[in-house]
């Protein structure tokens, strides 16, 4: 660009944009100005006064120091960050900012990695002055992630702006005036945000610390090693820190491309599952009922007889969370056994479209280009839930772009963006789907001419439509509420037709970290590796187990908790001769249906690859040990493909089996393109439809033991929450003791009322305690009093 | 505009906002937010608040400062930030008459001190307090702007200036 231009910092020249602060110029040189409230994610306050410098102008010098946080650069500048004027200037700041702070940086869980403590040591006097009383702040309880420590806060105010501006939750304030400034919630209440755990990092000082780390560890004793979240399937890049082979925390790592400087809470303290009690931590057999520990070449022998009895009669599930090289050696070892029943889409009940579905499906846009969308609409997906960072995309196009979204959601989201909600049954989520189509002018042709004849579009429908054809660049997202729709193949075929109507990108929201991988690896019936149709595609999650095999090989996954129809599940595994289950932990239906438990590293325990939401590869290491026997996956299924004598098992590092992999997907490009027309559909109908959400931290094996998370808001409520007009329809009240049935499945729970959830819709959230006895997440319900 | 520094809003439903406070104080309300461009409503917090606080005898409630936000689509804990930090709004009951000597440096140069220890012992009330009889509440007040006839000190609606102890008596026995 012509409009750099040069000033000159510390006798360094530095290229600049007019405007920038000279802070940023001065950050992108190395050249360190100490700070406190200046973050570059954040708005300028200048309120600490730390980066004071000497400036002057065409030869002019300016009378005061000026912060250089909030001082433009012009040209003809001349900053000195060090010169005795600046340096006097910043050791003062420091003294005021003592006075109030406590020094017992020994008894600090921030010490040894403070910046006050680094500035002050850097640019203080070694002596404090001041006699008088320090202030004494009270602490808050803000829940069970973050503890505060508020004597300490030196009020730079980074997590008040934090919540007004990236999180779009206003929490924190700072009250009252002076020497009686207060950061804190003013009423106590848990921080409910779900990337509340941010302003841990943010926090200077040691007022806002981790509540699980609490106490832990020092600084100085851990060691810093890299890491990819595994959970939601944006791929947020990880800095572990451990000791003595456990993970202790988990801070962000950043990746502008990807999560920023952010990370979820769930990302954040999901590692405290690792260390649960119920770890697998050697192989198990069920022996008249009661488990016993074996020794793996036992336990592989056993398992390697049972699969080839099985042979083509196996059904193999799969974790979408999975690394790479586990889903690869696992549909090999299926296939090679001459099964092709091998499938990671766990909470999907309709399969009608995989003929033509995309066979590498993925956001349809890069992550970093979410925020450059005009108009986003999304369907079925509570996407603050789902990929929290993605939803904070969506805020930024909303906020900065103002680009208007749309939500097409069987119950009515808590945004912190303005959106326009369409909320209704699953079938009304058809219907308004198919009425933007036919307001955007979409002629239906085969299974879209019913939906579309019968669509009215309304005045709402008439201005989504219209926002969505004037955007500039467009985006339509499918949620996992869309994937375990019962007609998950229409709305894919409206979806794909608004898009190309209104000329938006198509987008699939995966269901978990390596669910585009999996695409890739041929952990699918219908795509074999490098996301290749396969010519006789095999039997899909569903048809597995409503029509049972021999035996099934369960992957990483908890059949009450992680399918789509746990009671289904239940059956079908109950029925097998022979259930191999590889996962990291026990749990109780993993006790009573598998015969055989093999246990395998976790997250930060062995090293693979994930396929992110954007298509990007990331791999990482293994950084601490298993606990016990527990073996990284690959290489169990590497050991179990020797002893079936099967080809291709030879690796000799999960490398190799990535460079395999990454060999088979030379052309493997994302597309959401459909592969022909989807036939026919039928219009599901119901009195009353269960909606069964995945709460925020369910969604996995390692989430759902992390106690921390747990207890925070996010963990769910396994209530039958319905609309008030709903319950008083059908004579029930809150906190009513009621029977809930799908079917043969049922189970007894409560009452709640909340004015999210349409008419004819509960909302009984799955994946929670209770769930694993109900049928499909979303399916017909009937409620009666117990 | 950059999302930055345009104003958190979190939108309440009109029919809410309908049954919020009186159909007076609405009006009077909206008054003042239509001052201010349609995306700053939370602008007239300041006015909002003193006359919600004049209307429920001189203190805020935690329930009427929600019920501010609520109003203006702002943040509770925006409300708590501008209510705590000025010294007009009270958060505790008062006494009907309050008394607010300013002890900022003017003021403080030219004997306010004396008139708050006056106050103290003849009255028997530290700053923040009510006297035993309920007649006032006591409060020392950071400048009121009056510096130049300091010190200053607010009573109800109006300043009183230059003032000694004796005047400032003389003011408090003729409150009601
Ligand atoms: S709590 Fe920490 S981040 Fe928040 S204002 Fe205080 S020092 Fe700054
Ligand atoms: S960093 Fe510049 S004033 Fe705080
Ligand atoms: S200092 Fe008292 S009015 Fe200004």
């Amino acid at each position: 660009m012509t409009d750099k231009i040069t000033i000159e910092i510390d006798g360094r020249a530095c290229e600049a944009t007019p405007g920038e602060m000279i802070i940023a110029v001065a950050d992108r040189e190395g050249i360190s100005i100490p700070r406190f409230c200046y973050h570059k994610k954040l708005s300028i306050a200048a309120n600490c006064r730390m980066c004071l410098v000497e400036m002057e102008q065409n030869g002019r010098p300016f009378p005061k120091p000026v912060p250089a946080c909030a001082t433009p650069v012009c040209a003809g500048l001349k900053v000195q960050t060090r010169s005795p004027k600046a340096l006097e200037a910043q050791k003062g700041t420091m003294e005021f900012l003592l006075i109030n702070h406590p020094l017992d940086c020994p008894i600090c869980d921030q010490g040894g990695e403070c910046e006050l403590q680094d500035v002050a040591m850097g640019y203080g006097r070694d002596v404090s002055r001041y006699v008088e009383r320090k202030r004494v702040v009270m602490d808050q309880d803000l829940g069970s992630l973050i503890a505060t420590d508020m004597t300490r806060c030196i009020h730079c105010t980074r997590c008040v702006r934090f919540g007004a501006e990236i999180a779009g939750l206003r929490e924190l304030g700072a009250t009252g005036r002076g020497e009686q400034v207060r950061i804190g919630t003013f009423v106590e209440h848990t921080m409910a945000h779900e990337l509340s755990g941010n302003i841990i990092d943010l926090c200077p000082v040691g007022a806002l610390t981790s509540k699980p780390y609490r106490f832990q560890a020092r600084a100085w004793e851990l060691t810093q090693a890299p890491g990819l979240a595994p959970h939601d399937a944006l791929g947020s890049n990880l800095n572990l820190h451990l000791r003595r082979g456990r993970v202790m925390r988990v801070h962000p790592r950043e990746n502008e491309a990807i999560n920023e400087t952010w990370i979820s809470d769930r990302d954040r303290f999901s590692y405290e599952g690792l260390y649960s009690e119920d770890r697998l931590t050697a192989p198990l057999v069920k022996k008249d009922g009661v488990w016993e520990a074996i020794g793996w070449s036992e336990a592989l022998q056993l398992a390697a007889t049972r699969l080839k009895a099985a042979g083509a009669s196996l059904g193999t599930l799969i974790s979408p969370a999975a690394t790479l090289e586990e889903m690869f050696l696992a549909q090999k070892l299926t296939r090679g056994l001459g099964s092709n029943d091998i499938d990671s889409r766990l909470r999907q009940q309709d399969f009608r479209a995989d003929a033509n579905a995309p066979l590498l499906p993925w956001l349809g846009v890069p992550i970093a280009a979410v925020e450059r969308q005009q108009a986003i609409l999304l369907v079925g997906s509570d996407i603050r839930a789902e990929v929290p960072l993605l939803a904070h995309r969506i805020r930024k196009a909303a906020m900065e772009n103002e680009a208007r979204v749309f939500v097409i959601n069987p119950y009515a989201l808590e945004l912190t963006f303005p959106a326009d909600q369409l909320v209704g049954t699953p079938t009304a989520n058809l219907q308004d789907l198919a009425a933007i189509a036919k307001a955007l002018g979409v002629k239906g042709t085969g299974s879209l001419k019913d939906p579309l004849a019968h669509a009215s579009p309304d005045a709402g429908h008439r201005a989504a439509a219209d926002a969505l054809l004037q955007a500039g660049s467009g985006l339509i997202l499918l949620g996992a509420l869309a994937t375990a729709h019962p007609d998950y193949a229409l709305l894919q075929a409206l979806a794909s037709a608004v898009a190309k109507a209104a000329k938006l990108n198509l987008g699939f929201i995966p269901a978990a970290a390596n669910a585009v991988g999996a695409h890739l690896a041929g952990a699918l019936p219908q795509v074999l590796p490098g996301a290749q149709a396969a010519e006789v595609p095999g039997a899909a999650t569903r048809a597995m187990l409503a029509e049972p095999r021999r035996a099934y090989l369960l992957w990483q996954l908890e059949p009450g908790h992680d399918l789509c129809d746990p009671a289904l599940a239940t059956q079908a595994l109950g029925r097998a001769e022979f259930v191999i289950a590889c996962a990291s932990h026990r749990s109780p239906d993993l006790e009573a249906l598998a015969h055989l438990m093999l246990p395998i590293a976790a997250f930060a325990e062995t090293a693979g690859t994930l396929v992110n939401v954007e298509g990007t590869w990331q791999s990482f290491r293994g950084v601490v040990p298993p606990p016990g026997e527990a073996r990284p996956g690959w290489k169990v299924l590497r050991v179990l493909g020797n002893l079936l004598d099967l080809p291709g098992f030879d690796q000799d590092s999960q490398a190799e089996v990535a460079t395999e992999v990454s060999n088979l997907c030379a052309d493997a490009r994302p597309s959401n393109a459909l592969r022909g027309t989807l036939k026919a559909s039928s219009a599901p109908a119901a009195d009353l439809w269960r909606i069964g959400n995945v709460p925020l931290y369910r969604l996995d094996l390692l989430v759902r033991r992390a106690p921390a998370l747990q207890r925070a808001r996010g963990a769910g409520c396994f209530n039958a929450h319905l609309h008030p007009e709903q319950a008083a329809a059908l004579g029930l009240a809150a906190g009513d003791e009621v029977i809930v049935r799908q079917g043969e499945a049922s189970v007894r729970t409560q009452v709640s009322l909340s004015a999210t959830v349409p008419l004819g819709c509960a909302r009984i959230p799955a994946a929670m305690a209770g769930s694993e006895h109900l049928g499909v997440q979303i399916g017909p319900l009937s409620i009666a009093k117990a | 505009m950059s999302f930055r520094s345009a104003p958190l809003t979190v939108p309440t439903p009109p029919e809410v906002k309908a049954g919020l406070f009186t159909p007076e104080i609405r009006a009077a309300l909206d008054a003042q937010v239509a001052k201010y461009p349609d995306e700053w409503k939370q602008s007239a917090v300041m006015p909002a608040l003193t006359l919600v606080q004049d209307w429920n005898g001189g203190w805020l409630s935690r329930q009427l400062m929600d019920d501010v936000a609520a109003y203006l689509d702002m943040p509770a804990i925006a409300v708590y930030e501008v209510a705590s930090f000025y010294n007009m709004y009270d958060l505790e009951p008062t006494a009907k008459h309050k008394v607010c000597v300013c002890n900022s440096i003017s003021c403080m140069l030219n004997g306010s001190e004396e008139l708050i220890h006056h106050v103290e012992h003849k009255y028997g009330v530290k700053p923040g307090e009510t006297t035993a009889d309920g007649r006032f509440t006591f409060k020392e007040v950071e400048c009121l702007g009056a510096c130049r006839h300091a010190p200053a000190v607010l009573i109800g609606h109006s300043y009183h200036e230059h003032l000694t102890p004796a005047e400032l008596d003389k003011l408090i026995e003729g409150l009601g």
